[in-house]
């Protein structure tokens, strides 16, 4: 009994300092380590965002980043270690996100896009990121059958903040369209739109700029850029672009066979050797 | 040249046809004589027939494809006919009218016996808003939807046969008892999807169906519960006729309240919620939905439909038992929804329409009446793979907003 109280009070300080100690991280991950039957998919891996950062996830295919993500988002609950978040970006005290499910977890605030488009392919645009709206609001069954001026006035509300989501994504020309009729660059800002219809303090986005032309890139660093100045969502990336990687991120990571080798900034990392084996299979020098 | 082709791929089927039925059309042997007829003319007549049916059906193919070309080229521009009627309130308030005034006027022109169809038919239109919600909407394919109808028939003719109970009292139990097993299904079932699922949809609906045929202390078996007594109205005794019109109002109204609520559930955030599991599970819990309250809500409401479809059809068959509950019934109402347009209200009744009147009209016919349903379902599987009536996505103004920002702006 004394004892767990005196555990409680332990775990308690061990916040406590935490809180002290990373001021302005909103994500933090310890340990963490994902099996997959025998095989290791991430092995003791740590990573952590601070507020209003943007980060990428570089590496190898198949060095584990979409599964790290899978594990954050709560599609996978990891095997071992921690994944720790702030309440909603706001409350600066984190608190366990491990096994969350997933539509818990971007109720919490980190919303995703995925590396294969998942858009819902036969609603519209509007409805698509009316979609995201969904765990910030809270009619149920019966306000949808009376239809009570709540629900309407909620519907409406829905209506208003998904079409502002578009305006500022740059998609408000195609709102009635069938997100399937879109262009590829549109549908992939369409997945971000809908993510940050979640109200996210955090994007995690996996391969944004994948497939995309020279001019798309372009237009999605740009926008990146702008949610994070305007929104001050704070972005996780996982990018095989080295250009763009290069130019927006403040620190990244690269895994290798599912764990952390490096992490620094884009100038660090051009330059260390571990990497350029990573990614060359041989040593700079030889 | 291209018509040269053509012609020839024609020959190339109804010479393959005649050569494939040439066992059962053409020899045909007489046991008695001990002789073999041969009927060369059926030989003919089939090479004619698939001759010209191929020809039809590669012209209708081209046209369809033509179309689509077409439509891509134009964008959104070209309206179907049944959508212009469903957005023009000019051509559709006369419709509805006339729709309104032909349901009451119906029971009072036609024939009793004309009456119990219609009766059936809505009872049937009831049935497939309800799977609508679970298959069209929700996108989780319900094989054993029928047994909910089963729990609502049962509830009726139980609760009157031991305690007396009347129609109105039992109708909004029968309801209840209908999203319980709804739930009860779908709690299991959660994880699944796909096949999986519908292998284990099938399961229950048999399931219900065999406890109902071999539990005798519970529901007398196959033997069935005869005697319902049929709905009352105000304690005043009606004749057999009279009856059976109440019964048709009833379900008119009964199936106005349930287009109405389908109707506002489809359009509104839960509906929403609905669509995009239908769309992609894994994005929409990501995005924030609960997959297991959206599943349940889906399941539990699909079946309320059915349980209230269940109580009518006990209290206007007076008699029920299992086999009125088969996989087979499962099966046509699935057909409705599909064939009249998954997620698509007036398409249910379009298809609820059709599958039931047909075979009632078509009695003549009624052997081939599977035959005629299979081929049904081919061709519009082919060619309008939506549905009779296509689920149109609700569009959103934005123009005059627009407008209103820009001087706010200025």
């Amino acid at each position: 009994m004394v004892e767990e109280l005196l555990n409680r009070f332990a775990q308690f300080s061990i916040y406590k300092s935490s809180f002290n100690n990373v001021m302005g991280t909103i994500l933090e991950v310890k340990n963490l380590a994902m099996d997959f039957g025998g095989l290791r998919a991430l092995d003791n891996l740590d990573l952590d965002v601070k507020n209003g950062e943007i980060v990428a996830l570089i590496g190898p295919n198949g060095s584990g980043k979409t599964t790290f993500f899978n594990c954050v988002t709560g599609i996978y609950t990891p095997t071992e270690g921690d994944i720790r978040d702030s309440q909603h970006g706001k409350n600066r005290r984190l608190s366990s996100i491990n096994g969350l499910r997933p539509n818990l977890v971007t109720k919490k605030g980190l919303a995703r896009t995925f590396q294969n488009i998942r858009l819902f392919s036969n609603m519209s645009v509007l409805e698509n990121v009316m979609i995201g709206r969904h765990c910030r609001t809270r009619s149920g069954i019966a306000g949808a059958v009376f239809r009570n001026r709540a629900t309407k006035e909620e519907e409406q509300k829905i209506v208003d903040d998904s079409y502002e989501v578009l305006k500022k994504i740059g998609l408000a020309d195609y709102v009635n369209e069938l997100a399937v009729n879109l262009p590829y660059g549109a549908q992939r800002r369409l997945e971000i739109a809908r993510a940050m219809a979640t109200e996210p303090f955090m994007l995690l986005l996996d391969e944004p700029a994948a497939g995309m032309n020279i001019r798309e890139t372009k237009e999605l660093d740009e926008l990146i850029l702008r949610i994070r100045e305007n929104e001050g969502i704070s972005i996780l990336m996982i990018e095989h672009d080295m250009k763009l990687v290069m130019s927006l991120s403040d620190r990244i990571y690269v895994m290798d066979y599912g764990r952390k080798i490096a992490d620094g900034t884009p100038e660090q990392i051009k330059n260390d050797p571990v990497v350029i084996k990573a990614y060359l299979g041989k040593e700079p020098d030889a | 040249m291209t018509n040269l082709k053509e012609i020839q791929r024609s020959l190339l089927v109804s010479l393959w046809f005649m050569f494939l039925t040439f066992p059962i059309m053409v020899i045909r042997v007489n046991p008695l004589e001990k002789v073999v007829i041969w009927r060369w003319y059926n030989m003919l007549y089939v090479g004619i027939g698939s001759f010209l049916l191929s020809f039809v059906w590669r012209y209708f193919i081209r046209q369809k494809e033509l179309g689509k070309k077409k439509n891509e080229t134009d964008g959104q521009k070209s309206f179907s006919l049944s959508r212009r009627a469903v957005d023009d309130p000019r051509a559709y308030i006369p419709l509805l009218s006339a729709v309104a005034c032909f349901t009451i006027a119906f029971p009072f022109i036609f024939s009793m016996y004309q009456t119990n169809i219609m009766i059936t038919v809505l009872i049937y239109v009831m049935l497939g808003l309800g799977l609508n919600i679970v298959v069209g909407l929700a996108g989780l394919l319900d094989l054993g939807y029928v047994a909910f109808y089963a729990v609502g028939a049962y509830t009726y003719a139980l609760l009157n046969f031991h305690y007396g109970l009347g129609f109105w009292t039992v109708l909004p139990i029968g309801a209840a008892l209908g999203a319980l097993f709804g739930i009860l299904l779908g709690f299991p079932v959660l994880r699944l999807r796909g096949d999986y699922l519908a292998i284990v949809t099938l399961g229950f609906g048999e399931i219900i169906r065999l406890i109902l045929e071999n539990w005798n202390e519970f529901s007398q078996g196959p033997s069935g519960i005869a005697n319902i007594s049929k709905p009352g109205f105000f304690g005043i005794h009606l004749s057999l006729q009279n009856s059976t019109i109440y019964i048709y109002f009833i379900m008119v109204g009964l199936t106005l309240f349930t287009i109405l609520v389908v109707n506002r559930l489809q359009n509104s955030r839960i509906g929403r919620a609905w669509i995009a599991l239908r769309e992609d599970e894994v994005a929409c819990q990501a995005m924030g939905i609960d997959k297991r309250k959206t599943k349940l809500t889906a399941f539990a409401l699909g079946a309320t439909w059915a349980g209230m479809a269940g109580v009518v059809f006990a209290a206007k068959t007076t008699f029920i038992n299992p086999a009125s509950f088969t996989i087979l019934e499962s099966i046509v109402i699935l057909c409705i929804v599909v064939l009249g347009g998954m997620g698509s209200i007036t398409g249910v009744i379009a298809g609820a329409l059709v599958l039931i009147l047909l075979p009632e009209y078509l009695r003549a016919f009624s052997e081939y009446r599977l035959l005629i349903f299979g081929t049904m379902l081919v061709i519009m599987m082919v060619f309008r793979p939506g549905g009779i009536i296509e689920n149109v996505r609700r569009t959103y103004e934005f123009e005059l907003k627009e407008g209103k920002e820009l001087k706010n702006e200025d």
